[in-house]
């Protein structure tokens, strides 16, 4: 049944090439924890990809119930996480994953400096995954604010002095990122923005240029 | 002893089995949240408390329009929604107490319109009901007004929800 699904579709579109394009690489010995188990450490780029989206579906869960809104952010996080069944489980998903994530990042990271893969003809995937990096931090400061909880204020208040104190324009960023001259409604609803739309929308555009050029250029020869 | 036809090949073997790790992986990653999302399906629906509306005293057999308010949680908000009943005491002194919401599309009827004396009338399309509350053939509404659970108690009349009455 479904294999002659699969056939209908394919005969009209001919769509085997596309995932065996996905599926057919051969993964090198140099990478294969099969073959050497200290090459494990090329997992965390897959682990990285793995997380975010993890962190793709539960956040788009979480926004079922969640609302952005001074009064009511910090009850509707109550009500999800209290009162709907698994709340705990898919807020702690996000939550925990949103530490993971970076935790991942950073050793991708070590993993691509200490291997040399940044380096020619590499270098503008590494420039990617620098900003990549930084979408990822600023996915990570803006999600912070959004319980709207003592925490969360405060934190944010030290994030936006920091922008604050960058030379000549750090008053500007400050009142950008605040929406306000104060930390309050304006901000959570912009933070929200940032947070759902603008940073995975650029996340998404990085990955893709990411995963096109390392498929492109094929993984770095070994040590 | 032979078996070629039903030999599963290696490729075969670690496709089922992966497919089969990947997919229990993935399923425990969705389940919950799939559950989070449909929670509102699931949930018990609490019947609310009876609500005081006036005395046995004020009724009269001629229905009449009262307010009343029921407390409403809905997740995180909490609110007091606005209903409106016609109450008035049949020949045989039972009461009874109507929803004013037309059961063609959710208007609201009101009681002795002047064109429409003893009669309840719905402004929208025109949809009639008898003082019974029961739709008069020939006009929009399929089924009678509805009809709210009532007690009486120490001379207090007390609503809760309301109810289809069936028939037409």
């Amino acid at each position: 049944m479904l294999a002659k699904l699969y056939d209908w579709i394919d005969e009209r579109l001919d769509i085997t090439p596309m995932w065996r394009d996905l599926a057919d690489h051969e993964v090198p010995e140099h990478v294969n924890p099969a073959y050497h188990f200290s090459a494990f450490v090329y997992c965390f780029g897959g682990l990285t990809f793995f997380t975010i989206v993890i962190q793709i579906l539960s956040g788009m869960f979480l926004v079922m119930y969640y609302v952005p809104d001074i009064d009511r952010a910090w009850d509707s996080v109550f009500y999800l996480q209290n009162k709907v069944a698994y709340g705990q489980i898919v807020r702690g998903m996000h939550h925990w994953g949103a530490s993971v994530t970076i935790v991942m990042v950073f050793l991708h990271t070590l993993r691509v400096f200490f291997t040399g893969a940044y380096k020619k003809p590499r270098e503008l995937n590494w420039i990617v995954g620098v900003l990549l990096f930084f979408v990822i931090l600023g996915l990570g400061f803006t999600g912070y604010l959004l319980p709207w909880d003592m925490k969360a204020l405060f934190a944010t208040k030290v994030g936006l002095q920091i922008a604050a104190s960058v030379p000549f324009i750090g008053g500007w960023i400050q009142t950008l990122l605040q929406g306000s001259d104060v930390v309050g409604a304006q901000t959570l609803a912009r933070f929200f923005a940032i947070h759902v739309f603008f940073l995975p929308a650029v996340l998404l555009g990085l990955l893709a240029a990411h995963f096109i050029m390392i498929r492109r250029q094929g993984i770095s020869g070994p040590l | 002893m032979s078996n070629n036809e039903h030999d599963v090949t290696r490729r075969q073997f670690l496709n089922y089995t992966l497919t089969g790790v990947g997919g229990f992986m993935a399923a425990g990653m969705l389940m919950p949240m799939l559950r989070f999302a449909v929670d509102p399906l699931l949930q018990n629906k609490t019947s609310g408390k009876m609500v005081a509306v006036t005395n046995v005293s004020q009724l009269t057999n001629e229905p009449q329009r009262f307010t009343f308010k029921v407390k409403k949680v809905d997740g995180w908000h909490t609110f007091e929604e606005q209903k409106i009943a016609y109450i008035y005491k049949k020949e045989n002194g039972e009461i009874l107490a109507l929803s004013p919401i037309c059961t063609h599309l959710g208007c609201t009827v009101s009681w002795n319109d002047p064109a429409f004396p003893n009669e309840f009338h719905c402004p929208c399309h025109g949809g009639r009901y008898t003082k019974s509350g029961i739709n008069i053939p020939g006009t929009p509404p399929p089924e009678p007004l509805h009809v709210y659970d009532q007690k009486v108690k120490g001379g207090t009349v007390y609503l809760g929800e309301d109810h289809p009455r069936g028939g037409s």
